[in-house]
C-alpha cells in the first residue's frame, strides 16, 4: 500500500504532536496511580480532556517576553528545539511503507544531527533569558547533552556494525530474526540511559531542576513558547521510544498484529517505562550525573563496541 | 543497580494499590478531632469566655497573625479584641499548645476560602463559639488564685480558706 | 580589689562586696530574691546559696548564702556545685508551694523575677499536693494593684517602702506561712514612691494598676529611653508603647540621677499623652469657630500673619530645648520669651546664675545620697522634686554607714547596719513654712514665713563665714536654730543646702547660695541644689529670654503683631485679666501645643505638637544636666514636634536658610554652634546615626507579637513600619541589642535568662555603677571657675515678716499630685490628687472666700497647726490656675459674708 508522501508527512507530524500532547496527560495520570492518587480526573470522562484544557490555557496565557531578554534569540530557542525533534521523526520507519524518509542511508546520522541541534535550543533559551537560573540551566543542559550524545553514539555503533547500515529501515530489517536488544543488551541500556539524559527527563532533568534553579533554562518562558518546550520534551520522549523500538526492539516487526500496531505498542510501552522511571527514581546530583556518564557509560559502550567488533570479526572469520 | 530495579518494581506495583486520596468535595475526608484547621475561642463550662488575654498565643505565633488586647471585668481578664489574620495563619497549632486555659483551639474545618482577603481577618465574635470545644470540664479560674464573681479567694481547687491576718494564733 | 574563684575561674571583685554581687558582676547566673542592689542584703530568702571552700584542699565545703558572705581575697566558691544547686532547687520549690496558678492573668508575667529564678534553678513541676494558703487583697489606691496570693515573703516591699522611702502604711503582718504584706486596712498607699513596689517586688504581688487597664506584655511593647517631664530632677525613664498608645513608664537606670527608683508622679504622669485633652488636628479660627485645616494651609496662613507686624515667641519650660531654640531662631532672641512671668522668670534665671557662679558643687541625686548633712531651706523638695526628697532621706543614713564601718560591718549588710545605726542619723534640717513629708527623719524643723526663713538662712551663712552679711533683729530662738544648723553643717564632711523656687522668694535662694558659699570658704566641699519649677526650666534659663511681663508690656505698646506660644499655658503664669489683655492686644495668636489649655479657644491657629513620648529632644535638669529623650510612638496624623512647625513657619516667611533642619541632630548641632553654654549638648546621647555592632538598636523585643494582625482590622495588607523620626533606634524588632549599649539609648532591659528589670545587673559596669555603654547625660555647667569673694554675698536681706490684719499671706503649696501641669492631665494622677484646700493654723472657719485677681473664690479650709500665724497654704495651679507665688489676700469667712 503506497500512501502519498504529503499525507504521510502531515499524518506523521500530527500523530507525533498528538502523542506528545496525550503523553502529558498520560504521565500525570500514571504518576498519580504510582503515587496512590487518581491524578487529573476532572475534565471530561477520566480526565481525558485535561489535555485540551491545558492546551487552551497555554494558548491563552500572556505570551510575555521579559524586557531584559535577548528577544530574537529568546523567540528562536523554543522553535529550534521543537523543529529538531519533529525532524528526527522524519527518518523513523513506522511501518515498512510508512516513513517520510525511512530509507535514508544516513538516517541514524541525521537523527544525531538533529539531536545536536536540540542542544542549541536549550542553551540559547538559557542564555537569552538573561537570568542566572536560566543560564545555569542552559550550561548544565549543554554539558549534559553533549556528554551523553557521545555515549549515545558509541552505544549505537554496535547496532550499526551488526546491521551494517545507517539506514533505520535496514536496521529494522536486520532484526527480523533476533531483536538487537539481545545481542546489544549493553548498548541498549546505555542508549536508554543516554536517551533519558538527552531529553533531560527525570531523573536526569538537572537543566530544569526546579528546587535549585527555579525552572532552569525555561524559567522566563510562558505561554505557547513554554508550551513548545513542553511539547518538545514529550515529543523527545516519544522520539527516544521510537528510536529504541527501531534500533533494539525490532521496529514494526512482530507476529499476527499489523506492523503499525506493533510499532505503537512498543513505543507506548517505552513511554510508560519512562514515566515509571520518573515516578521511581530520585534525581542525581549534577557531578554524579557527569561522572556516571564519563566513568561508567563511556567504558561500557566502548567495551560493547570492542566485544561486538570481536564477535563480528570472529563470525566473519569463521 | 538491584536497588534501582527494586524501586522501579515497587513503584510499578503501586499501579494496583487503592487510592489514598478521595475526590473532595464529593467525598469529605475524615478529619480527626485534633486536626489543625480553623481556630476558635471556646468558653468554660459556665459559658464564660475562656480566653484570659494572656498573650501567649500571640507570642507563640510564628507568623505573628494574632493580636489582642487585655481587658478586665470584676477580676476576670478577657480580650477586648481578639483578631486573627487567617490570610497569614499557617495552622501550626502553636497557639493551641501555648494556651494555658484551653481557650484557643484548632478545629477540623478548613473550608474558609474567601474572594476578598480582608474577610480572612476574624474578630472575636467570629472566633468565639458557645461550647467548650475539646476540653469539656476545664475552667482556668478554678485552678488559679484570682477571685472572680462566683469564686472567692480560697475556693479554687486545692486552696485553703483565706488567712485572717488579724488572728493572734500562730 | 580581691580575687575570688568561682567554679575554678578566678574573678576580680571590688572591695567590700558580697559574694552575690561578685558572682553577678562576674556574669554568672545566681538566683536571688531578697537582695536588691539599692536595699542591700538581709538573707531572708535563702535562694542565693553557693558552696564555699576553705581552701584548695577542702573538698567538702559548706553552703553559705552568697548575699550574706563578704567576698574575701582568695575565696573559693562554687555556684554549680550539685549540693548547692539542689539546695537552691528545694528553696525555690517551697517558695513556689503556695504560689498560685496565675501567670496568664498576672501583669508581672513575662517580666517576672520569680519566673526567671524558677527557671534558673530548674524547678519545673510542682510536687506539693496539699492546699495552698490564700490571702484577701487590699485596694491600695489608683497606682498599685495587690494580689497577695503570689507573695514569696522576700520582704523587699516593706524594706523599700518603710526603710528606704520612709513610708509608714505598709507593713508585714502575721507570721510563718501566713505572712501578709499590706496596709492595716484597705486604702491608698500614702508614700509618693509606692509605684516602685511594682519594680521592687520580684513577683506579681504589687503590679501597676494603671498599666493593667491597657495591659500589654513586656515583649510586645516598643520601648524608648525618655526623661521624666514632670519635675526638674530629670529622672531617666523608659516609656513603653503598643499600637500607638503609651502604656507605661518604668525606671531607666542612670547611675548619677535616679538610679533604681522613680516617684509616682513620674511613673504615672505619662497619661496626658493618651488623654482626650491631646490636640490632634490643625485648627484654624474661622468666624469664631475652629475648623480643621490641612497643615500646609495653616503654615501659609502664618506667612500672612507674619507680614502684619513683629512676631513674638513665647517658649516654655516644659518644652524641649530644641523647640525653644527653634522659636528663638524664628522670632529672634530679642523677641523670645521664656514663657515665665515674674517672679518665676527672675527666680529661674537667678537659679541658672547661681549655678554658674556658686563655688559650691551642684550635686547629682547620687551625690545627694552621699551627703552627710542636709539643710533644706524654704523648699518642700519632697513635693516639688520628689525623687530629690528620697535621695535626701538616704543622706540621713550616712552616719549609720560610718558607724557600720567603724564596727567593720559591710554596708550592704542591711539589717545589721540599720539596727546598729538607729541612733546614728545624719542631720537633715528643714526650714519651711509648714510640715513636710521629710520631717520624720529630720533632726530640726523650723516653720516660718518665707522672709523669716531667708533671714534664718542668711544668719546661718553669717555664722559660718563672718564675711557674710549679718542679719539684724533676729530673735533669740532664731539665733539658736541658726547656730545649730551652722554647727551641723560645719561638722559635716559633705554638707548640702537645698532650696528652690517654690515660695517665689529670691532671698531664699540667695540665702541658700550664701550658706553654700560660706561653707566653701570654710573649706567644706559644700553642695547646693536648687529646685526649679519645670523639667526644662534650667534649659530655658540658660537660653534666656524676656519675661511674660515684658511681653505684656510690648503688647500694650502695640509692638506685637503675631504671638506664637509654643507648649506654654499662659493661664498658669498670668492672671486671667492679664491673659485677656495680652491676647486682646496682639493681632494674631498662634498656639503650638500637645494638650489643650484654656488658651486654645483664643488661638487663631492651633497646631498639634508631639508630646515628649512622641518626639525626640533634650531637656536640662536642675543640676544643668542635658539629657535626651527619644520618641516611642509615631506622631499621629498632622502632629509634629514643635520645632518642625516652627521650621516650616521659617520656611514660609523665607527664613529657611537659617533653619533648614531636617533632623533632630541638625537642631542640636545648631544649638551647640550658636549658644556656647549648650556647646556640649551633643554629648547627651549618641546621634541619630549611631549604630551598635553595625546596626541600629531595636526598640522592640525579638519576641514582639501580632505584626501581621495588629492593624489587620484596618487593612489586611502589611504596611512597612516607617522610620522613627529623630531617633537612632530602629522602630521594629530589626536591629541590634546588647548589654553594652549606651545608657541614653536603652529601649528595654533584657538579658538571656533575665526577663525582668533585674537584668539591669548585666548592663552595669559594676552593680550600682555606671552603665557599660556610658552616656549618663552631660553636665553643661561645671563648677564655677570664678574666684569667690565675700563681695559676692547677697546683701539683699528681707525684713522680718509682719502679719497683716485682715489679710493673710497665701503661699503656693506644691502637691506631688496635681500641681504639675502635664501630670495633672493624666487620669491616674488626677484620681490620686486630693481636693484643693486652704491650709491654715488655728481654729478657723471651715470655708473661706478669698479674692484673687478680682475673682472671688470659695474654698474649703483644713487646719494645719504647723503653719505660723498670718500664713496660709493653697495648692499652686489647681483651682486658682495662675496662683504660683505668695500673695497677700483678704480672707472672708463664709459666715461673715452671710
Amino acid at each position: 500500500m503506497i500512501v502519498p508522501m504529503p499525507i504521510i508527512i502531515v499524518v506523521t507530524f500530527a500523530a507525533v504532536m498528538g502523542v506528545a500532547a496525550v503523553s502529558t496527560m498520560v504521565e500525570r495520570r500514571l504518576l498519580g496511580f504510582f503515587q496512590d492518587r487518581p491524578g487529573p480526573n476532572r475534565v471530561g470522562p477520566f480526565g481525558m480532556f485535561q489535555v485540551v484544557a491545558d492546551a487552551v490555557k497555554m494558548l491563552f496565557k500572556q505570551d510575555w517576553v521579559p524586557p531584559f531578554a535577548d528577544k530574537p534569540v529568546f523567540l528562536l530557542a523554543p522553535i529550534v528545539g521543537f523543529m529538531a525533534v519533529l525532524l528526527e521523526f522524519g527518518v523513523i520507519p513506522i511501518t515498512p511503507h510508512w516513513s517520510i524518509a525511512g530509507d535514508l542511508n544516513v538516517g541514524l546520522l541525521f537523527v544525531f544531527a538533529m539531536m545536536g541541534l536540540a542542544v542549541y535550543s536549550v542553551v540559547l533559551a538559557g542564555w537569552s533569558s538573561n537570568n542566572k537560573f536560566a543560564l545555569l540551566g542552559g550550561m548544565r543542559a549543554a554539558a549534559q547533552m553533549i556528554s551523553y550524545e557521545v555515549f549515545m553514539g558509541l552505544s549505537l555503533l554496535g547496532v550499526v556494525m551488526t546491521a551494517g547500515s545507517f539506514s533505520l529501515h535496514d536496521i529494522v530489517l536486520a532484526q527480523s530474526r533476533c531483536w538487537f536488544v539481545i545481542p546489544q543488551f549493553l548498548g541498549c541500556i546505555v542508549f536508554l540511559i543516554a536517551g533519558i539524559a538527552e531529553t533531560h527527563r527525570l531523573p536526569f532533568d538537572l537543566p530544569e531542576g526546579e528546587n535549585e534553579l527555579g525552572a532552569g533554562f525555561h524559567t522566563e518562558y510562558s505561554g505557547m513558547k513554554f508550551g513548545m518546550f513542553f511539547l518538545a520534551e514529550y515529543a523527545g520522549v516519544a522520539m527516544i521510544s521510537a528510536l529504541i523500538t527501531t534500533l533494539y526492539l525490532g521496529g514494526w516487526g512482530g507476529p499476527i498484529l499489523p506492523p503499525f500496531l506493533w510499532f505503537a505498542i512498543k513505543v507506548v510501552f517505552l513511554i510508560c517505562f519512562f514515566i515509571l522511571l520518573r515516578a521511581a527514581l530520585p534525581r542525581p546530583r549534577y557531578d554524579q550525573l557527569m561522572s556516571f556518564g564519563w566513568k561508567i557509560l563511556l567504558p561500557v559502550s566502548l567495551i560493547n563496541i570492542v566485544l561486538t567488533g570481536a564477535i563480528l570479526l570472529w563470525q566473519a572469520g569463521a | 543497580m538491584i536497588g534501582i530495579i527494586r524501586t522501579l518494581w515497587l513503584t510499578f506495583l503501586h499501579l494496583f494499590h487503592k487510592n489514598d486520596t478521595v475526590p473532595y468535595p464529593e467525598t469529605k475526608p475524615y478529619l480527626s478531632p485534633r486536626y489543625r484547621g480553623r481556630i476558635i475561642l471556646s468558653r468554660d463550662p459556665n459559658g464564660e469566655e475562656r480566653c484570659v488575654a494572656c498573650n501567649l498565643c500571640a507570642a507563640a505565633c510564628p507568623v505573628d497573625c494574632i493580636s489582642l488586647q487585655k481587658g478586665e471585668k470584676d477580676g476576670r481578664w478577657y480580650p477586648e479584641f481578639f483578631q486573627i489574620n487567617f490570610s497569614r495563619c499557617i495552622f501550626c497549632g502553636f497557639c493551641e499548645e501555648a494556651c494555658p486555659t484551653y481557650a484557643i483551639q484548632l478545629t477540623p474545618d478548613f473550608e474558609m476560602s474567601e474572594y476578598v482577603r480582608q474577610n480572612l481577618v476574624y474578630e472575636k465574635q467570629d472566633l468565639l463559639i458557645s461550647g467548650t470545644g475539646k476540653y469539656p470540664d476545664y475552667s482556668f479560674y478554678n485552678v488559679s488564685g484570682l477571685a472572680i464573681p462566683g469564686k472567692d479567694k480560697g475556693e479554687a481547687e486545692r486552696e485553703a480558706a483565706p488567712i485572717d491576718i488579724h488572728a493572734l494564733l500562730p | 580589689m580581691a580575687t575570688i574563684h568561682i567554679d575554678g575561674e578566678p574573678h576580680e571583685t571590688r572591695d567590700g562586696e558580697n559574694l552575690l554581687q561578685a558572682v553577678l558582676e562576674a556574669g554568672v547566673d545566681l538566683p536571688y530574691f531578697c537582695w536588691h542592689p539599692e536595699l542591700g542584703s538581709v538573707g531572708a530568702c535563702r535562694q542565693c546559696a553557693v558552696k564555699q571552700f576553705n581552701g584548695p584542699d577542702d573538698k567538702r565545703g559548706r553552703i553559705v548564702m552568697a548575699c550574706m558572705t563578704p567576698a574575701t581575697e582568695g575565696a573559693i566558691i562554687s555556684v554549680s556545685d550539685p549540693e548547692a544547686k539542689e539546695f537552691r532547687g528545694e528553696v525555690v520549690e517551697w517558695l513556689m508551694t503556695n504560689h498560685p496558678h496565675d501567670c496568664p492573668v498576672c501583669e508581672e508575667g513575662g517580666e517576672c523575677h520569680l519566673q526567671d529564678m524558677t527557671v534558673m534553678t530548674g524547678h519545673r513541676a510542682r510536687r506539693y499536693r496539699f492546699e495552698k494558703r490564700t490571702h484577701r487583697n487590699q485596694d491600695l489606691g489608683p497606682f498599685v494593684k495587690h494580689e497577695m496570693n503570689r507573695c514569696i515573703s522576700c520582704y523587699r516591699c516593706v524594706r523599700f517602702y518603710r526603710d528606704y522611702a520612709g513610708g509608714q502604711d505598709l507593713a508585714a503582718f502575721a507570721s510563718h506561712n501566713n505572712m501578709y504584706f499590706g496596709r492595716a486596712e484597705s486604702g491608698t498607699l500614702e508614700s509618693p514612691f509606692a509605684g516602685n513596689l511594682i519594680e521592687v517586688c520580684p513577683t506579681g504581688v504589687f503590679t501597676d494598676k494603671q498599666f493593667s487597664k491597657t495591659y500589654s506584655r513586656k515583649w510586645d511593647m516598643r520601648g524608648a529611653p525618655s526623661v521624666c517631664a514632670h519635675c526638674s530632677v530629670g529622672c531617666n525613664t523608659i516609656v513603653n508603647e503598643r499600637a500607638g498608645t503609651v502604656r507605661r513608664t518604668i525606671n531607666r537606670y542612670n547611675d548619677e540621677v535616679n538610679r533604681y527608683f522613680l516617684c509616682d508622679r513620674g511613673r504615672y504622669g505619662h497619661g496626658y499623652a493618651n488623654a482626650d485633652t491631646r490636640i490632634r488636628v490643625v485648627g484654624q479660627l474661622i468666624d469664631g469657630v475652629h475648623h480643621q485645616v490641612p497643615s500646609q494651609a495653616a503654615i501659609s496662613h502664618f506667612a500672612t500673619f507674619a507680614e502684619d507686624g513683629p512676631v513674638i515667641g513665647i517658649g516654655s519650660a516644659r518644652a524641649s530645648l530644641e523647640t525653644n531654640y527653634a522659636l528663638r531662631s524664628l522670632v529672634g532672641a530679642a523677641q523670645f520669651s521664656t514663657g515665665l512671668a515674674e517672679p518665676a522668670h527672675g527666680l529661674t534665671l537667678l537659679a541658672a546664675d547661681i549655678l554658674r557662679t556658686t563655688p559650691a558643687h551642684t550635686p547629682s541625686l547620687h551625690d545627694v545620697e552621699q551627703c552627710d548633712a542636709v539643710f533644706m531651706l524654704g523648699e518642700d523638695a519632697l513635693s516639688t522634686a520628689p525623687r530629690l526628697g528620697l535621695s535626701m532621706r538616704q543622706a540621713t543614713r550616712h552616719a549609720s554607714f560610718l558607724n557600720a564601718d567603724r564596727n567593720r560591718i559591710p554596708r550592704w549588710m542591711d539589717a545589721s547596719v540599720r539596727m546598729m545605726g538607729q541612733d546614728f542619723i545624719s542631720p537633715l534640717m528643714i526650714a519651711t513654712p509648714a510640715a513636710t513629708g521629710l520631717d520624720d527623719c529630720a533632726v530640726l524643723t523650723q516653720h516660718a514665713a518665707p522672709d523669716d526663713l531667708a533671714r534664718l538662712g542668711f544668719a546661718v551663712a553669717h555664722l559660718i563665714d563672718e564675711a557674710a552679711p549679718a542679719v539684724p533683729g533676729l530673735t533669740e530662738a532664731e539665733s539658736t536654730v541658726a547656730g545649730r544648723i551652722a554647727e551641723a553643717l560645719l561638722a559635716a564632711d559633705k554638707p548640702l543646702v537645698v532650696s528652690g523656687t517654690q515660695l517665689g522668694s529670691a532671698a531664699l535662694m540667695q540665702a541658700a547660695a550664701s550658706i553654700a558659699a560660706a561653707l566653701m570658704v570654710r573649706g567644706k566641699p559644700a553642695a547646693l541644689s536648687l529646685v526649679l519649677p519645670d523639667a526644662n526650666s534650667m534649659g530655658v534659663a540658660l537660653m534666656g529670654g524676656l519675661s511674660l511681663d515684658a511681653v505684656c508690656d510690648m503688647a500694650r505698646d502695640g509692638k506685637v503683631g503675631t504671638l506664637i506660644v509654643a507648649e506654654a499655658d499662659l493661664t498658669r503664669q498670668l492672671a486671667p485679666e492679664r491673659v485677656e489683655a495680652l491676647l486682646g492686644q496682639v493681632r494674631h495668636f498662634v498656639l503650638i501645643d500637645h494638650s489643650e489649655s484654656p488658651l486654645i479657644e483664643r488661638a487663631e491657629l492651633v497646631l498639634p505638637a508631639a508630646p515628649i513620648t512622641h518626639s525626640g529632644g533634650t531637656m536640662v535638669n536642675m543640676e544643668g544636666r542635658a539629657q535626651r529623650f527619644l520618641p516611642v510612638a509615631f506622631p499621629e496624623g498632622p502632629v509634629e514636634v514643635s520645632w518642625r512647625w516652627l521650621r516650616d513657619f521659617a520656611e514660609s516667611i523665607g527664613q529657611d536658610d537659617r533653619m533648614a533642619w531636617q533632623t533632630l541632630d541638625d537642631v542640636v548641632a545648631a544649638i551647640a554652634r550658636e549658644l556656647t553654654v549648650f556647646a556640649r549638648i551633643g554629648e547627651a546621647a549618641p546621634s541619630e546615626q549611631y549604630m551598635l555592632e553595625s546596626g541600629h538598636i531595636r526598640s522592640q523585643t525579638a519576641r514582639v507579637s501580632g505584626r501581621t494582625a495588629i492593624r489587620s482590622h484596618i487593612s489586611v495588607r502589611d504596611q512597612p513600619v516607617p522610620p522613627m523620626p529623630d531617633s537612632p533606634l530602629s522602630p521594629t524588632m530589626e536591629g541590634t541589642y546588647s548589654t553594652s549599649m549606651p545608657g541614653a539609648l536603652v529601649p528595654y532591659y533584657h538579658a538571656p535568662g533575665w526577663n525582668s528589670e533585674q537584668s539591669l545587673n548585666r548592663f552595669q559596669q559594676e552593680i550600682g555603677g555606671p552603665m557599660r555603654g556610658g552616656y549618663p547625660g552631660v553636665r553643661l555647667v561645671d563648677a564655677a571657675e570664678a574666684v569667690w569673694s565675700s563681695a559676692h554675698y547677697s546683701t539683699d536681706l528681707p525684713e522680718t515678716f509682719a502679719p497683716r490684719d485682715g489679710s493673710i499671706l497665701l503661699l503656693p503649696e506644691s502637691r506631688i499630685f496635681g500641681s504639675e501641669e502635664l501630670s495633672a492631665l493624666a487620669p491616674a494622677i488626677a484620681e490620686r490628687a486630693e481636693p484643693a484646700v486652704v491650709r491654715m493654723a488655728g481654729d478657723g472657719p471651715s470655708e473661706v472666700t478669698l479674692t484673687l485677681d478680682g475673682i472671688r473664690h470659695r474654698l474649703p479650709v483644713l487646719r494645719d497647726d504647723s503653719l505660723p500665724p498670718g500664713l496660709a497654704f493653697y495648692p499652686a495651679h489647681m483651682t486658682l490656675r495662675a496662683f504660683a507665688a505668695p500673695v497677700w489676700v483678704s480672707l472672708e469667712t463664709a459666715e461673715a459674708l452671710a
